[in-house]
């Protein structure tokens, strides 16, 4: 029986996974993820893939606006970013996905600082507004810049290789995906426990006292919108790969909303609230599909009416959590893992 | 040897003028009280040391270099610390978080070697958490020492920001009323850590209180304002007998008057 847990030293203390039981639980599902593609079908992996890649894009986003507070709408602009970045330099200098990909990210980093700089005087709802202004104008530069974007028509990207070898399914998308999902997990975690990530955390709770405490305020809020839109770069250059061919209307101002939602619903300032997150908003919709066609059978009518359900769905569920649950699934996991830690005595 | 010295500080919000010209010095090693009425300054004051207002007119000399306009993470590298008159910790962050930031300025490990948790910032978190127990114990807030702090009674939350504090390693620590709000036994232990903080760490402490047996048990100087003006200054005996300091806080009075 487990009855608590007790460490003898402070680097015990501190590290990520907390028990023995966490890192074999851990490893078994390390073996269920990566045999996926061997008894899921295609069409189901693609699903699979979406997720993978907005975990990584929600992870971003939470940590700029969970973890270090800022709002930010840019979100789809950023992932847009990364995305064209990294189709031009696949395409037009044939350049290898290994190399395209930390690019694009590096690319949408420096991108998401410069945005970043009016954070030091405006906060909360102004912010918003000046991402979601970032938004629009990066919106207008991907439809009108046609030699690098290819404008309306869009840019068609060609299957990461590496030597011979093609990325030219979605089960061989799924290992590339997932190899850098479960890296952006690792990072961020860590990232977290040392002063970078602390001081991040600092400044979304007192901003004031962190300054006072020594935190340059300024450096670390651009540090913050750097590695937030350096995943998010990341995960949009993972689009382009896994759609094929990306457009103005790949990025719509409605998928920054999407990954707002994932973190609220997930748990703002939490990896693992964001990986529940990026799971339950991408599956929504094909639930809801699956409900709609399952009907459709016995009441025609019905379908076209819920449709439309999608978005009226979301709403009501980011308005519950905010109302019943502001710390996500997350925190309900954890309440219910304590409680089994010490059962059957805890009170 | 003078560590501080403010002289002729003006500081005024629109019409209101907070203080007008203030000056003092505080001298290395000492228990430094101010003392004053509601809305006398106080809190501006401490605020001009520690950088978060700039006094429109005056000067702030810490360790002899001019300070005055300098950001207060600037000020705080040179050796300043401060706690807040009201509370102002990382409310969602567990104890040892919040003192972990005490050791920002002393911790190197950027981005890269951070999420990599490689090399230095493994050992740097191992050894800066060690200095961070060290103050735990000192403090004696062991028991709470994973709790988040927003979760804490106010009492401990008074404490855990005198740790805070005091995880930066200051030579000078600037304290806003660390007992307001506390019952007997709170103050008592507080007063110990002051003291302690003071004499066995050797940190100089500039302190608001409005707790009078307090400060005159404890305090080498006292420093009175009223009204955003010095009315009296020196040893916490000579401050008693001033015959400004009695009205101020007698009342309205006038010996002079009718
Ligand atoms: N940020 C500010 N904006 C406008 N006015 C301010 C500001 N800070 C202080 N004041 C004003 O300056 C004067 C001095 O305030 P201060 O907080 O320094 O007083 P105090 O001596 O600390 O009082 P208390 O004992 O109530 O804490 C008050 O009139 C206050 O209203
Ligand atoms: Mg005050």
């Amino acid at each position: 029986m487990r009855c608590g847990d007790f460490k003898t030293s402070y680097a015990a203390d501190m590290t990520i996974f907390e028990s023995g039981t966490a890192r074999v639980m851990l490893g078994l599902f390390f073996c269920l993820l990566f045999t996926l593609p061997l008894y899921v079908p295609g069409y189901l992996l693609d699903i699979v893939n979406r997720i993978g890649i907005a975990i990584i894009g929600a992870i971003g986003l939470n940590i700029l606006t969970g973890f270090t507070g800022q709002i930010s709408l840019g979100n789809a602009a950023f992932m847009a970013i990364g995305a064209f970045s990294c189709g031009y330099m696949g395409t037009k200098f044939g350049l290898p996905f290994y190399i395209c990909i930390p690019m694009a990210g590096i690319i949408t980093a420096f991108f998401g600082m410069f945005v970043g700089i009016p954070s030091l005087r405006i906060k909360g709802l102004y912010l918003a507004m000046a991402t979601l202004a970032a938004h629009f104008i990066v919106e207008f530069l991907v439809v009108k810049w046609e030699s690098v974007t290819g404008g309306v028509a869009g840019l068609s990207i060609p299957a990461p290789k590496i030597g011979s070898f093609s990325f030219d399914s979605d089960a061989k998308l799924f290992f590339l995906i997932f190899v850098l999902a479960i890296m952006s997990v690792l990072f961020a975690k860590n990232l977290f426990r040392t002063k970078v990530g602390k001081a991040f955390v600092a400044i979304r709770d007192q901003a004031i006292s962190a300054e006072v405490m020594g935190v340059n305020l300024l450096k670390y809020k651009l540090f913050s919108f750097g590695i937030s839109s350096f995943y998010v770069g990341v995960a949009g250059a993972l689009i382009a790969y896994q759609a094929k061919i990306i457009s103005p209307e790949t990025f719509p101002v409605t998928v920054a909303i999407d990954y707002l939602g994932m973190i609220i619903i997930g748990g703002l300032g939490s990896i693992l609230g964001s990986i529940y997150g990026a799971i339950f908003i991408t599956l929504l919709p094909e639930l809801l599909r699956m409900a709609t066609s399952a009907l459709a059978g016995s009441f025609p009518e019905l379908v076209n009416k819920l449709a439309a359900t999608k978005e009226l769905v979301f709403g009501l569920l980011v308005i519950i959590f905010l109302i019943f649950e502001p710390s996500g699934m997350a925190a309900r996991w954890h309440s219910i893992k304590n409680y089994w830690k010490l059962y059957p005595f805890s009170h | 040897m003078v560590q501080l010295s403010c002289s002729d500080i003006h500081l005024s919000f629109g019409g209101v003028r907070a203080l007008s010209g203030v000056s003092f010095e505080v001298n290395q090693g000492e228990i430094f009280a101010i003392i004053g009425p509601n809305g006398a300054g106080k809190s501006s004051m401490l605020n001009c040391i520690s950088g978060l207002y700039n006094p429109q007119v005056g000067k702030v000399m810490f360790e002899g270099q001019e300070v005055t306009r300098l950001p207060s993470y600037e000020r705080t590298k040179r050796g300043m610390a401060r706690s807040f008159q009201n509370i102002a910790l990382f409310k969602g962050m567990s104890v040892i978080d919040n003192l972990m930031i005490g050791r920002h300025l002393h911790q190197h490990a950027g981005i890269l070697t951070g999420g990599l948790y490689y090399g230095q910032a493994r050992a740097e978190e191992i050894k800066h958490r060690e200095y961070v127990e060290e103050i735990i114990e000192f403090l004696e807030i062991q028991s709470i020492r994973k709790a988040i702090v927003g979760t804490l009674a106010y009492g401990f939350q008074k404490r855990v920001e005198l740790a805070r504090a005091l995880a930066l390693e200051p030579k000078l620590l600037l304290l806003d009323e660390p007992m307001a709000g506390m019952n007997h036994e709170e103050t008592e232990d507080m007063v110990r850590f002051i003291l302690e903080t003071n004499q066995v760490r050797g940190i100089t402490i500039i302190m608001i209180e409005h707790d009078m047996g307090v400060v005159m048990d404890i305090s080498n100087t006292v420093c009175v304002l009223d009204f955003g003006k010095k009315i009296a200054g020196g040893t916490p005996d000579e401050v008693q007998q001033d015959p400004h300091v009695i009205k101020a806080y007698l009342g309205e009075e006038d010996p002079e008057g009718p």
